[in-house]
């Protein structure tokens, strides 16, 4: 196996007959929790659609390679199952389905495609109430339909909940502290740096430094127009923050 | 009249319809085809008083003069009522005493549908009245029944046993002029269950009865009819599946619910008859009348149903309102897929003061099904101060399928107050792709959202009811995605 998580090689992508990722290059090792930033429309989402295997978007050419499997034509639950989880921008609303049944399915689903025992109700619930106590989301919670009614803090709080029950090889966070308030943001993000171990890596997609602040990603990658066109330490996400996006134009 | 039906081949039980198989049972049939004769021989066969046999004959002569029903969404080809037969029982339990007598292969039956009668008396605590074909195999529990003085049994026995409460009550509810299935029905009706619940009797358990179609070409004319006296209460569940055939069956069924002063019943229905293979072959037809009357003040009926299988049904489980502070309920999930086609909902008629109702009907289509909610409310001019709340909700899964929600409101009293709710929706790829990426396949996203969709419905099911219909809508929306 070779050290790198995920490897992303001269990648593009189209959504219609426009081309959004234009030849992006990427590679994330183990361990280590990389940033994205880039202005509107440069295809951050797109990006994150595409790792995942949603198929409303087309690889035109390029690989992508997770823990040395090219994923590229995947569907989307094989590419979850193999391990990569994305934590959605805009969390979608499954009226009549509670958080915790929701949880308790894809747990099971997960754990099946991997050749494990599904857990018994009583662990099961041991195990989530641990993972909601990091998050400070309470029983009630839980019993709530999944993001109906939700607002957008406690919806990205639901998408961290996920995570950690999850526990993936790979996190991709897109744009998960829009809408965050500043607690919200502090305890979404010591949760994640909690699950953080020598096994994971974590792709954060964001506008703001904020969340950077809290994470210390080793990498951060400045993605305009379809293309990565600059990669450094943290003090690139300082450039940006105090120039804008204008210079990499 | 004896016919050798078929062992089951490999075929069968490879079939995506699981229950699809037949048993190897001798038969006896009527002769085929209607006419006074078979009524008779069936009133005959089942050793009737005359009077029933004179209703039975009164019905048939009404049938004679009435039109097969055309208003509904349905379409199928014309039904030749004399191409089948009307009465047909497993010849060598004519008359089982006790459950020993049954023919194992009938048990067998039933254990391969995950009903195992022995199981369930003892574990489930359910007593239960089994209906292969037309003849009741067996009732249980009838002891510990019996010491609180409810009657629960064949409606064959109870002709025999209880004929003062049959002659009062048969057809109270649903007349034999009713319409053109229930006055078939009435006529060729073969055996059913009876419950009768005395005055201030809570009843000790949930009563059950299973229907299964076998025979070929066989027509289904089941009757039921469920007395609650004064402030009594009953549970009762009706669960149905049917073996794989190639010919529609018809199936027109009779249920009459009567609930007296202060009494509340409960019914709750899982049906999941074969409903005819991807292009629509086979399946069948269930033309099906249900009523309920709270006879009484303060009574209540409620009618709990998910429909997933029959190629047609034609089904309006209804609550006449004439006791004072009465209140009917109508709870519903409709799934169709394939070529399924559902004309289903319920009837509300107000007819006392201070009488409520609720209408929740939730409506699955995929493939290229139709469904359609068919709904009537009416509010008496005397009935006043009454509610009626309809909800009804359509989730498309393709784009073949179609759903109509066709409410008919009446309210003839000032006082009353009526509300309608409709919605239709579609499954959204954002809901799909967001139980995708979190390591669901099509299906179980399917299945999860559908069901999230009807827990409303759902959660108004006993709890061993619900397990095996949130697991029924998983089997009868395989291979929908679209």
């Amino acid at each position: 196996m070779s050290g790198n998580l995920l490897e992303i090689n001269d990648l593009h992508v189209n959504a219609g007959d426009k081309e959004i990722l234009k030849g992006l290059n990427l590679s994330i090792p183990f361990n280590e929790i990389h940033a994205i930033m880039g202005p509107n429309g440069s295809g951050k989402s797109v990006l994150s659609n595409v790792l995942s295997g949603n198929e409303d978007y087309k690889v035109t050419s390029g690989q992508i390679i997770f823990k040395n499997k090219n994923i590229t034509e995947l569907k989307p639950n094989e590419i979850s199952n193999l391990g990569l989880f994305m934590a959605f921008q805009y969390p979608v609303e499954i009226p009549g389905v509670t958080l915790m049944n929701f949880l308790k399915t894809i747990h099971e689903a997960n754990r099946r495609a991997n050749g494990l025992e599904v857990l018994g109700p009583s662990d099961f619930l041991k195990y989530v109430r641990e993972k909601a106590e990091i998050l400070g989301i309470n029983d009630e919670v839980l019993k709530r339909q999944l993001n109906v009614g939700f607002s957008g803090g406690e919806k990205k709080r639901n998408e961290t909940l996920q995570l950690l029950v999850l526990d993936p090889i790979l996190t991709i966070l897109d744009e998960t502290d829009s809408g965050l308030d500043v607690d919200a943001l502090d305890i979404v993000s010591e949760g994640i740096v909690g699950m953080k171990n020598e096994e994971n890596s974590f792709l954060v997609i964001t506008h703001y430094k904020k969340l950077l602040d809290k994470l210390s990603p080793s990498k951060v990658h400045i993605l305009v127009d379809g293309k990565i066109v600059e990669s450094g330490g943290p003090d690139l996400a300082e450039k940006i923050e105090n120039k804008g996006f204008e210079s990499f134009n | 009249m004896n016919k050798k039906i078929n062992k089951p081949s490999e075929k069968d039980f490879n079939n995506p319809y699981e229950f699809g198989f037949e048993t190897d049972i001798e038969t006896v049939f009527a002769p085929k085809g209607l006419n006074e004769d078979v009524v008779k021989f069936i009133s005959d066969k089942k050793e009737e008083p005359k009077w029933l046999l004179d209703w039975r004959l009164d019905s048939y002569s009404r049938w004679l003069k009435m039109k097969e029903p055309d208003w509904s969404s349905l379409r199928y080809p014309k039904i030749d009522y004399q191409d089948a037969y009307y009465f047909s029982a497993p010849k060598e339990i004519e008359k089982p005493k006790s459950l020993d007598e049954v023919d194992p292969k009938l048990i067998e039956t039933y254990n391969k549908l995950g009903i195992p009668l022995k199981e369930q008396e003892w574990l489930a605590g359910v007593a239960v009245d089994a209906v292969f074909d037309s003849v009741s195999l067996g009732t249980t529990f009838k002891e510990k029944l019996k010491e609180d003085g409810v009657i629960f049994c064949s409606f064959s026995e109870a002709v025999k046993e209880h004929p003062e409460i049959i002659k009062k009550y048969l057809g109270t509810v649903v007349p034999n002029s009713d319409n053109f299935f229930a006055t078939l029905n009435s006529a060729v009706f073969s055996d059913g269950s009876f419950v009768y619940i005395p005055p201030g009797v809570t009843c000790p358990m949930e009563l059950s009865t299973y229907f299964r179609i076998n025979a070929a070409g066989t027509g289904q004319f089941e009757r039921t009819l469920l007395i609650a006296d004064e402030d009594s209460y009953v549970s009762y569940l009706e669960g149905c599946t049917a073996p794989m055939r190639d010919e529609h069956q018809l199936h027109a069924a009779v249920v009459e619910l009567v609930a007296l002063k202060g009494a509340e019943i409960k019914y709750s229905t899982v049906q999941n008859w074969y409903p005819g293979d991807e292009d629509g072959k086979g399946g069948v037809y269930n033309f099906v009348t249900k009523r309920g009357d709270c006879r009484g003040d303060n009574s209540k009926i409620s009618w709990t149903q998910v429909e997933t299988g029959s190629a047609i049904t034609w089904k309006y489980p209804s609550c006449i309102l004439k006791g004072d502070n009465s209140s009917g309920e109508f709870h519903s999930i409709a799934i169709s897929n394939n070529y399924q086609q559902v004309d289903s909902g319920t009837k509300m008629l107000h007819l006392g003061k201070n009488t409520k109702s609720r209408i929740i009907s939730k409506g699955v289509s995929s493939g290229s099904s139709s469904n359609t909610y068919r709904g009537q409310v009416n509010i008496h001019p005397k009935s006043e101060n009454s509610r009626n709340f309809t909800q009804c909700d359509s989730l498309l899964l393709t784009g073949n399928c179609s759903a109509t929600t066709i409410p008919y409101v009446e309210s003839k009293n000032k006082t009353s107050t009526i509300e309608h709710e409709a919605t239709s929706s579609k499954i959204s790829e954002d809901q799909l792709f967001y139980c995708l990426q979190r390591g669901l396949d099509e299906e179980e996203a399917i299945a999860l959202i559908v069901n999230g969709f009807c827990k409303e419905v759902l959660q108004k099911l006993p709890m061993e009811f619900a397990v095996e219909a949130q697991k029924l809508l998983e089997i009868s929306l395989e291979g929908s995605v679209g």
